[in-house]
């Protein structure tokens, strides 16, 4: 057992550095449902299979053709004429053995109208070149159901995606640039007193030199708001001032020239960010604001549960704060200093941690909940992350193709730019238009590219008038979308599998956050754009 | 296409050589019909599938996280004369992406195996494998492709790329030649984030022109690692670089072998006292290897990204189908999926490809010891080892040289001579040779009073 472990360990150790092992769990734990192995869905499927998901069920009622083979790496020539479903499922399961490969030679139609339910038992569906109407039928049974839906297409030089998920919170959203939680403004009590402990006045010139700079800008900032009124630094004037005083602050030799000492410029350096006063995010606060926080229940998930109980803290321990993160960012000074400043935030974050830890246990108790059902474990890691902690809602497909409820301004908006990926969105809804009147995509034959510029005009202008949208879509989409011929170009599928299978983790191991709800890429100019639809 | 069953008749009927109905359907609409997008130089024609097929020569540097994906999306895009060139073996923790390798591959050469998967599963590809470095082929190598896409992780490498294929540019009467002109696509990746960039050599921004898009990598200070460590990484370093040479605890001459699971065990160990010494916790098995390796984090999902991006790049260039990006795109899928694509500029001065002649301006009584640092710490020129020639007294004369043992030896003493006591002159020319560049770089020595 410990020697497969390390295996998997191995083969995995890129990519657990970046979601860990708690996310690999995760990931193995699911089971992921692709509808139709084409060359978009192989692809995003790789790209779950390789890093290790559970299992896969690939749902294809379709044989494959000669065309399919030519884009897709996981068909071969000489499965020509069989089931696609299967084809790629052995192709695919070949990548990883730890993997479960299943497939169900159907169509996606067919088992709605049979077994609906057959979907309830993914983690999620990804739903891959899929006809309006069987893709707006899926979504409404997988939105009663709760189960996310994630629907991808590769048009020509176009890509496309669009999350359907009534609810996901993520905890460890791994910001890109995070601010420190440094409470400088406004030192807790412990703080306040290791501050006190240091004399830099006077103190030798080993010690001074490799003192950390947050000391030194708490020290400082002792001073200034002893003349300024316990104000804040605020403008940049008052920053430069303050980082002068600090500056003053560098010790000097015999003939008064200043030394070298690289922490001072560490806290001149850190001025600007380190007197940011400590505040709860508007994201946070909207989180504490809203409903499922309010509302706590038996049926409330673990993630709103602690919510509420940070909020709990907030209010009545933390004097308006969340629980301290706990951590601070290198700094220059000696492995003494920095560790027992360190151990300071590291103390504190534990007992306020602790302090949510019983405010989760009263709420538990309170629906009639066993007090161990949230562990300490997911408590500490959701204090250390509260001021991260994001929520994806994502509005239903109904509710984006209905006449009522449809997001006019957020295309309209984007149309301002006439030639961004907005309008790619608006000709894919028209080729979907397209298809339902014609039961074919335009300009699949060389023969009909022509004569159906002008079918799709109508599709185009058809839709614009039923949404009452008041944009216009140049004629040159129109003529590039019939040349296309909803081609499916192997680059542009590869590209979105990449995308959407990223996407898919994020879902499934509840880290990092997902998009949006509607992304669209365009390969000719490398661009895309992200749109709330 | 996708709910029909009848296979879409484009022009002409089936190919021969291992054909089959509809086999290049998806990119024929591309190639054979008009457009409103197209390039202005481009031509709908039923041939231009055959110049792919035929005759279109790439080169693609790199078998690994991005080389397997760009194998398979070029393969998939009907090039069949691929070349692919990779100095590595397959390790285990490749698996998780470079998916033309399995357990029973590791220790072979990428990219060998990687030519033989693609070859047998995309029937009428021939990709020929190298396992060889960049540096292994000179100019009568490299001039024989239309296209050289890299998916390296190495900044020098690409540097040196960079400089192979500029020294390949041929100017008449200061004209450049565009038949010269071999493009670059170049594709980067580390975590989820990712970059392609389109370079035409001589025309557009160059991987020198951005170089400092590419900062420094920082090591940590020496005090901190010998005396004053804090974070568990530090502790790693101090094993790596002071314990590891004073206790050869695997003999004499031996060196730290990042990937010997023995060496690393040591290390994780002796690093794990160096942090109870000082009471840092963190130092897990997983951060001493991440330190010792310099590993970076590495998912399926960002390759196929970033290589789908410079494959469809590939495309555009060899069938003028479209015009291609111009020049430079991020990806970041840390937070929903963020694009920026930007035209790089071009430097006026590039060490590589302005053709400016690039000064040094130093005091005759600096020491050389300062023209090396000034090399290797500018943010233009980041050199690595950099060695100086000069002609002097009508010899060429080696004032430094660090990569062979016996002449860095026999020069190191130079290092601390003025350059007036080496016996340079006022406008004279040093020539710099270095890793970063397949061409030795001049330098005109312009002294300040």
């Amino acid at each position: 057992m410990a020697a497969t472990k390390t295996a998997k360990e191995q083969k995995y150790d890129r990519q657990l550095r970046l979601w860990g092992d708690h996310g690999q769990e995760e990931l193995e734990n699911a089971h992921v449902c692709l509808i139709n192995s084409t060359a978009s869905g192989t692809e995003i499927l790789k790209n779950l299979v390789l890093p290790g998901i559970g299992a896969f069920t690939i749902v294809d009622g379709h044989k494959v053709s000669g065309e399919d083979v030519g884009n897709n790496f996981f068909l071969s020539n000489n499965s020509i004429g069989r089931n696609r479903a299967q084809a790629a499922t052995e192709l695919l399961q070949e990548l990883n053995t730890d993997v479960s490969g299943n497939f169900v030679e159907e169509s996606p139609d067919k088992l709605l109208d049979n077994d609906p339910e057959f979907f309830h038992r993914f983690t999620l569906v990804i739903g891959v070149q899929l006809p309006e109407s069987t893709c707006l039928r899926l979504g409404s049974v997988l939105w009663n159901a709760n189960v996310p839906f994630l629907v991808c297409r590769t048009y020509g030089l176009v890509g496309y995606m669009r999350l359907v998920v009534k609810e996901h919170t993520v905890i460890e959203s791994h910001p890109d640039n995070a601010l420190e939680d440094l409470r400088l403004d406004q030192p807790f009590a412990e703080l306040k007193s290791h501050i006190q402990s240091y004399d830099l006045e006077g103190m030798g010139k080993k010690d001074h030199g490799h003192t950390p700079w947050i000391i030194i800008v708490a020290k400082y900032l002792e001073k200034w708001f002893s003349e300024h009124n316990f104000q804040l630094p605020k403008n940049y004037k008052e920053k430069e001032a303050f980082k002068q005083l600090i500056r003053q602050g560098i010790l000097k030799n015999e003939k008064g020239t200043p030394e070298v000492e690289e922490n001072f410029e560490e806290a001149i350096k850190n001025v600007n960010t380190a007197l940011n006063p400590t505040k709860i995010s508007s994201g946070v606060d909207d989180l504490f604001n809203g409903e499922q926080c309010n509302a706590i229940t038996s049926q409330t998930p673990a993630f709103w549960v602690m919510t509420r109980a940070v909020r709990e803290f907030v209010q009545n321990d933390g004097g308006g704060n969340l629980p301290v993160r706990g951590s601070i960012p290198d700094m220059i000074a000696d492995s003494e200093k920095f560790i027992n400043l360190q151990n300071v935030y590291r103390e504190k974050a534990m007992q306020d941690a602790s302090v949510v830890s019983k405010h989760v246990e009263s709420l538990l108790q309170s629906v009639g909940k066993p007090s161990g059902s949230i562990s300490e474990q997911d408590i500490k890691l959701f204090c250390k992350n509260a001021a991260f902690l994001r929520v994806v809602r994502c509005r239903s497909l109904a509710e984006e193709y209905s006449v009522e409820t449809v997001n006019k301004d957020a295309i309209t908006c984007s149309m301002d730019g006439a030639d961004g990926e907005m309008v790619l969105y608006l000709m894919l809804r028209s080729v979907d238009r397209f298809y339902q009147q014609h039961s074919r995509y335009p300009g699949v034959y060389n023969y009909q590219v022509e004569e159906d510029i002008s079918k799709l005009k109508l599709c185009v202008n058809s839709l614009l008038q039923e949404y009452g949208l008041n944009v216009s879509v140049k004629d040159d989409y129109i003529h590039e979308f019939c040349r296309y011929g909803a081609a499916e170009p192997h680059t542009v599928a590869s590209f979105l599998g990449g995308s959407a299978a990223q996407e898919a983790i994020k879902l499934i191991t509840r880290q990092f956050v997902p998009f949006n709800n509607t992304f669209v890429y365009n390969a000719m100019s490398q661009t895309t754009a992200t749109f709330q639809l | 296409m996708a709910d029909t069953d009848e296979p879409m008749v484009v022009d002409g009927g089936s190919r021969d050589g291992g054909e089959w109905d509809g086999r290049w359907n998806h990119i024929n609409t591309f190639l054979e019909r008009p457009g409103p997008f197209t390039h202005p130089d481009f031509e709908p024609s039923t041939e231009s599938l055959q110049f792919l097929l035929d005759t279109c020569k790439i080169l693609v540097i790199g078998a690994g996280g991005l080389g397997c994906e760009l194998l398979k999306d070029l393969a998939l895009s009907g090039f069949r004369h691929i070349h692919v060139v990779d100095m590595d073996t397959i390790d285990v923790s490749n698996l998780n992406r470079q998916f033309l390798f399995r357990l029973k591959d590791v220790g072979r050469p990428k990219a060998d195996i990687a030519a033989d998967f693609i070859n047998g599963r995309i029937p009428g590809c021939n990709v020929v494998p190298h396992f060889k470095k960049i540096q292994d082929f000179d100019e009568s190598f490299y001039r024989q492709f239309h296209i050289i896409v890299c998916g390296l992780d190495s900044i020098i490498a690409r540097r040196w790329m960079n400089g192979m294929l500029l020294s390949l540019l041929v100017y008449e009467d200061g004209v450049l030649d565009p038949s010269s002109i071999i493009p670059l696509i170049d594709g980067g990746t580390e975590g989820f984030k990712g970059n392609a960039r389109v370079i035409f050599p001589g025309m557009t921004a160059c991987i020198d022109c951005t170089l400092e898009l590419y900062p420094p990598q920082i090591n940590f200070p020496m005090c901190t690692i010998a005396s004053m460590p804090r974070l568990p990484e530090h502790c790693v370093e101090y094993v790596r670089m002071l314990l590891w040479p004073k206790e050869k605890p695997f003999g004499d001459g031996v060196g730290l072998d990042a990937d010997d699971p023995e060496h690393i065990q040591w290390v994780y160990q002796k690093s794990q006292e160096r942090a109870a010494e000082f009471s840092i916790t963190g130092v897990t098995y997983r951060l001493t290897q991440g330190v010792v390796k310099r590993i970076i984090p590495a998912v399926a999902s960002t390759n196929a990204v970033i290589a789908a991006a410079c494959a469809t790049e590939v495309f555009k260039i060899a069938s003028s189908a479209y015009i291609p990006l111009n020049n430079y795109m991020v990806f970041n899928d840390v937070d929903g999926l963020y694009t920026y694509t930007f035209e790089a500029e071009r430097k006026e001065n590039c060490s590589s490809c302005s053709q400016v002649p690039q000064d040094l301006h130093f005091s005759p009584s600096a020491k050389l010891q300062e023209v090396v640092d000034y090399l290797t710490e500018n943010a233009s020129l980041q050199m690595k080892s950099p060695a100086i020639t000069a002609t002097l007294e009508g010899k060429n004369k080696t004032l430094y040289l660090q990569t062979v043992a016996s002449i860095e030896q026999r020069t190191r003493p130079n290092l601390s001579k003025s350059l007036k006591e080496l016996g340079l002159l006022d406008g004279q020319e040093l020539a710099v040779a270095d890793v970063t560049t397949p061409q030795t770089l001049l330098f005109k020595l312009s002294f300040t009073s």
